[in-house]
């Protein structure tokens, strides 16, 4: 199911992940968050950030405990828990957050 | 949230009447050729490969006598019908665990015996052909495997060993399924489900180490490739990674720091799940255990744990002596290998641990049984231990805990709905419907005792309770680790 972005195709696989990294840009995050009827703002934006930053450094998506620890430094304590995430992700902030920041869908029992 | 309405619950359980089809849309991704090459197995559909999957059929009922008995024993008694929950939340026939089998023994039946050699169309025989195939696909893949159905026959016959064998066959013509296949592929390129490398593992279990500090002033540890420690910890990867397994984690380390036992994790066995099972596949199914023995004799421990993990429990407690054994060189006065809820029960009833129930007084907790720890598997020394230790865990660590129907806990326990290789996105559907029977005996418990807390030892079970509840109108954080409970419960540092 490729998707189309500033007149590019982009291949994404049959869940809507990309199927190739290095093509991500913000254009494509906000695409794929369009198709979900979803508006990214600043808040998801940080999540999204966080994500690609933890990638570069473990070649994994973080844990949603990292995830949450991390958002809670950056936003205050009242957003540093898994209930925000599902409200900016209601998917799921593994699974969703990972899609629009272009990173593979974590895979097993989650 | 998707396409598709979410069964009601009712006053009491009812067998639904039978809508023809209903499912026969559902089927989960295909493995791309690259994931499963990563297996060992075909690309795509091989030529001939009808004849190859007739052969692949062939060598299995040669190999195993449980499964040609399954195939040639059943009488159509109908004991089994009303069984699966996949029949109770979709009320597709396809899913009575006798249609189920005979999507399989149909094509045995026409290359395997008399019969059906010569008189097909009396005793139901059919040729391979790629509708049968994809049938197979379709409703090989709504069995979770969860031997329900085998409880009730009155031959004893296990669905679960015929869904593996057909996938094998599937398998072995270029027919995978993406979720199970790309899982095991990954275990065996880094070590686990997750495909987390050391430095991340290492990263995580850091930052557990602040928050329990952080928590409770206590220097827990979550040591891992720690050579000479006395345990091996075997747990599946989604302990790590997803919420409420974490908190399971969590409860674990603290055990085994009140205990003083020296304990360890492995960066090159990090998984205790094991899906070549879900798969049938013995040559993958060594492959992924193998691990773990070569981990537990380069680390020098004594003795293996395994976490919260269903499948992982059954393929650890029944097979790894045959598979991986002997395990001599592990400490003979323990069982091998051990589950964590005998390793904590044991230190409860040692007086090892003090626990402080009223830390989950906010909770009224009941506890579904996973099927692979409920009817493959045992605890402890005495016949139906898997089912009494859980409860007596939690029973130590909290005040309310009331069991959900008779006949729907212990080994009559309904599947979770996302067990054997299903719990994946792509069939949400079917997970949903498959809760039913599992949410109307959950309900009946809320409705009667005000329950708020539904505990598992299995990491599908929670992963799946997460994303079915909401379906059913309770939060998703109900679902909860038993060690989670513990984690709550346990004091440490009490006897300073």
């Amino acid at each position: 199911m490729p998707i189309v972005v500033n007149g590019q195709t982009i291949e994404t696989d049959e869940e809507g992940y990309l199927a190739n990294r290095t093509e991500w840009n913000e254009d494509i995050a906000k695409e794929m968050a369009r198709v979900d009827n979803c508006e990214l703002s600043q808040n998801h934006w940080e999540v999204i950030n966080f994500l690609r930053e933890y990638y570069e450094e473990y070649q994994i998506a973080p844990a949603v405990r990292v995830l949450t620890k991390a958002i809670g430094k950056k936003l205050g304590p009242d957003k540093g828990n898994s209930k925000y995430l599902y409200e900016l992700f209601p998917y799921g902030p593994a699974k969703q957050a990972c899609k629009y920041a272009g990173l593979p869908k974590p895979t097993g029992c989650v | 949230m998707a396409n598709f309405e979410t069964p009601a619950l009712r006053e009491y359980p009812v067998i639904p009447l039978v809508q023809e089809g209903t499912m026969a849309h559902s089927r989960p991704f295909v493995a791309k050729p690259d994931i499963q090459a990563s297996v060992g197995f075909p690309g795509e559909l091989v030529e001939n490969w009808e004849q190859k999957a007739v052969v692949k059929l062939g060598e299995l009922v040669s190999q195993s006598r449980a499964l040609q008995v399954f195939l040639d024993s059943c009488v159509k008694c109908g004991a089994c019908t009303d069984k699966c929950h996949y029949y109770l939340g979709t009320s597709d026939p396809k899913n009575m665990p006798v249609a189920r089998q005979d999507l399989l023994r149909s094509v045995y039946r026409r290359y395997y015996t008399f019969a059906g050699k010569y008189f097909p169309k009396l005793v139901g025989a059919r040729d391979m052909t790629k509708d049968v195939l994809d049938e197979w696909y379709t409703y090989f893949h709504q069995c979770s495997q969860c031997r329900r159905c085998s409880v009730f026959c009155p031959y004893g016959i296990d669905t679960a060993e015929i869904s593996m064998a057909a996938r094998d066959v599937m398998d072995h013509v270029g027919m995978g399924q993406k979720y199970s296949n790309e899982i095991i592929g990954k275990l065996h390129k880094i070590g686990n489900n997750l495909g987390l490398p050391e430095p991340a593992l290492r990263d995580t279990l850091e930052g557990l180490e602040e928050d329990v500090k952080d928590a409770t002033g206590v220097d827990v540890k979550f040591p891992v490739d720690m050579k000479g420690a006395e345990v091996l910890l075997i747990t599946p990867s989604a302990d790590f990674f997803a919420e409420p397994h974490i908190d399971g984690l969590i409860g674990y380390a603290k055990v085994f720091h009140a205990a003083g036992i020296s304990w360890t994790l492995s960066s090159y066995a990090s998984e205790a799940a094991n899906f070549s099972m879900f798969i049938g596949s013995h040559d993958n199914l060594h492959k992924v255990a193998v691990r773990i023995r070569q981990a537990a004799l380069d680390l020098g421990v004594k003795r293996i744990v395994v976490g919260e993990c269903g499948h992982a429990w059954r393929v650890a407690y029944s097979f790894w002596n045959t598979l991986i054994g002997p395990f001599d060189f592990l400490d003979q006065n323990y069982p091998v290998p051990q589950h964590i809820c005998e390793f904590t029960y044991d230190l409860i009833q040692r007086g090892a641990l003090t626990l402080d129930k009223t830390a989950n007084d906010d909770k009224v907790v009941t506890f579904h049984d996973s099927c692979n720890v409920a009817r493959a598997s045992r605890m402890g020394n005495m016949p139906g231990g898997q089912f009494v230790i859980p409860r007596e865990i939690i029973k130590a660590c909290v005040n309310n805990f009331y069991d959900m129907p008779a006949d729907t806990i212990g080994e009559s326990t309904f599947c979770c709905g996302g067990g054997g290789g299903l719990l994946t996105d792509d069939l949400v559907e079917l997970r949903v419907k498959g809760a039913l029977p599992r949410m109307q005996a959950l309900q009946q418990v809320v409705d009667e005792h005000g329950v708020n807390y539904l505990a598992a030892i299995c990491a599908i079970c929670k992963s799946q309770f997460t994303k079915v509840l909401p379906y059913y109108k309770h939060p998703m954080d109900m679902i909860g680790s038993v060690h989670g409970l513990v984690s709550n419960a346990i004091v440490l540092n009490a006897k300073q």
